[in-house]
């Protein structure tokens, strides 16, 4: 698949000298969702606002659909929509004004129709003479979406879209994202939610201390760090468990279950064998539980093991 | 050249003109108004002419000035840090918009208030005293260029503001004393030659001096020094903002 977007060893340091962005290299490829996912301070918004113009680097190059945002940033930005964390719009403007005067900003002539069709997209037609200022929190957001895409952007960004926000308008922006990347948007987001970008995307890169940790598809990488346990239920309470087979696979007994935990990863692993070694020794199998660990821990693990580095 | 984001800035900026229409045009009428009453009846009385001007006609260039000074300083500098107070800023800076054009879009706008507003005071002069404009073309020269000039001036003072109160220092503080010592109610001939040298290292005099010789043909100094003047000060905003733009700050991160 085409690459809409090319980061090469882009890097920031503000003004105190903090290093917000470490050599970047990242890729985007066209019509996928992609989270950057990170804590507070990562650097997951220096990294968009580098992209978008909004923020200077200060070394490495950006492309955007082949161009470069800096040479060519009139038509790397053409390319490219951003809606910001905050809801940071004009509270007197009517919504109409507000989304024409983004269409006009990146050079666009009107185009009524187009931006009648947005706002039905978005739910805001009818709401399209009122003043920002009398929207609710959900609308406000949706309006900055409908900002960013009035100028008809092939790669939209959104910094932190559901933060601070509750879990019903999560759901709803989490919809609306869905709807624009099936529109043929490609969509990149900030997140430090998992469950938003085990939710919603196609791939996902971790971002820690301005340096990207690991890019990989959503479902890989659960299932490549992945750690998986089987929560074996037995009929009777478990007494005197050959110590062999206790420490041949690690297992922990409680009362009648026993709990094995193991990475996908590995190969090694031979479950049916695991299986018959209980039942040889004596024991009747209920019953199963997998549990996989989810993309939460998964990210702890990583921010931990790059902090120990 | 992205025109249409020129216009878009252009014309969300006279929107908001449109909004406060009556606070922004009440205000210089009201305030023209009252110095013709205190100026031109009051004092005007005991002052008949000067350089052979009825003293209340003689006022209106300088009063024009006072006005499209603080005016265009004022807009330019309240539109765009409004945008840095509001972060609504982020959007200028996403999009394909050149450091020319966003000036041009927030400066213009500013220019277009303050020459609305100097040509409403014209008017609203004209109910008190007679006016005469010997060189119209000279007088739109100097109105517009004024108010490109003060508004670029905004421009920068908007950029380097970091609260409301740092918009109002530059208009109030500065402004206005060099507007009243510049010769906008007096002709600087009728001051002792100690003031009258100091007020020759006032800028504003000039810019007044030049406007007013465009009405009657009267003036403190020469009409080319008034206009390498207002070029002086047009040319320093222009440089100072295109260092401010490359180097980024006060305005990118």
């Amino acid at each position: 698949m085409k690459n809409i977007l090319e980061i090469n060893n882009v890097n920031k340091i503000y003004r105190n000298s903090l290093k917000a962005l470490d050599n970047i290299k990242l890729n985007i490829r066209e019509g996928e969702i992609f989270s950057l996912l990170g804590p507070n301070g990562a650097g997951k918004s220096t990294l968009i606002n580098s992209i978008c113009g909004i923020v200077n680097f200060n070394s490495g190059t950006i492309k955007i659909n082949g161009y470069d945002n800096i040479k060519e940033y009139r038509k790397a930005r053409q390319m490219t929509g951003i809606v910001p964390q905050e809801l940071y719009l004009e509270s007197f403007e009517t919504v109409w004004k507000n989304v024409n005067y983004s269409r006009g900003l990146f050079g666009k002539p009107q185009n009524h129709k187009y931006v009648e069709s947005l706002l039905k997209l978005l739910s805001l037609w009818d709401k399209k003479d009122s003043k920002i200022k009398e929207l609710s929190g959900g609308m406000k957001r949706r309006v900055l979406i409908a900002k960013a895409l009035s100028h008809q952007p092939k790669l939209l960004f959104l910094d932190e879209p559901t933060a601070s926000i509750d879990v019903e308008l999560r759901k709803e922006t989490w919809d609306i994202v869905r709807k624009l990347n099936k529109n043929g948007t490609t969509i990149v987001l900030t997140t430090h939610y998992i469950e938003e970008a085990e939710e919603l995307s196609t791939r996902v890169a971790i971002i820690n201390d301005g340096k990207i940790i690991l890019v990989d598809e959503t479902d890989k990488l659960i299932k490549k760090l992945g750690e998986k346990s089987i929560k074996i239920q037995l009929k009777n309470e478990i007494i005197n468990l050959n110590e062999n087979i206790k420490n041949k696979y690690n297992l922990k007994i409680n009362k009648n279950i026993l709990t094995f935990k193991y990475n996908i990863k590995e190969d090694s692993i031979n479950l049916t064998e695991m299986l018959n070694d209980i039942e040889n020794d004596g024991y009747q199998i209920k019953d199963f539980i997998t549990e996989q660990s989810s993309l939460e821990e998964i990210f702890i693990k990583l921010i931990k093991e790059n902090k120990k580095s | 050249m992205n025109y249409f984001g020129v216009k878009a800035i252009l014309i969300h900026e006279l929107d908001r003109f449109k909004r406060t229409l009556l606070q922004s045009l009440a205000s210089p009428i009201i305030t023209t108004s009252l110095y013709f009453i205190v100026f031109g009846t009051a004092i005007g009385s005991r002052i008949k002419e000067i350089d052979g001007i009825n003293y209340g006609s003689y006022i209106v260039p300088g009063m024009i000035m006072l006005t499209i000074l603080t005016q265009a300083l004022s807009n330019a500098s309240f539109a765009i840090y409004f945008q840095k107070f509001t972060s609504t800023i982020y959007e200028i800076h996403a999009a394909p918009l050149s450091s020319f054009e966003i000036i041009l879009g927030f400066v213009g706008a500013a220019a277009i208030k303050s020459v609305i507003i100097g040509l409403i005071i014209i008017i609203t002069a004209g109910f008190f005293v007679d006016i005469e404009i010997q060189h119209p073309i000279l007088m739109i020269f100097f109105l517009i260029l004024t108010s490109i000039t003060f508004s670029l001036f905004g421009f920068i003072v908007g950029l380097y503001a970091d609260g409301f109160e740092g918009l109002q220092i530059i208009p109030i503080l500065v402004i206005t004393p060099l507007t009243f010592l510049g010769g906008s109610f007096y002709s600087i001939t009728m001051l002792p030659e100690f003031w009258q040298n100091i007020s020759l290292l006032n800028p504003v005099l000039y810019l007044i001096s030049g406007f007013r010789y465009s009405f009657y043909e009267v003036s403190d100094v020469s009409l080319l020094t008034s206009i390498i003047t207002i070029f002086t000060i047009l040319i320093s905003c222009i440089l100072f903002i295109s260092y401010t733009f490359i180097k980024g700050y006060k305005i990118k991160n």
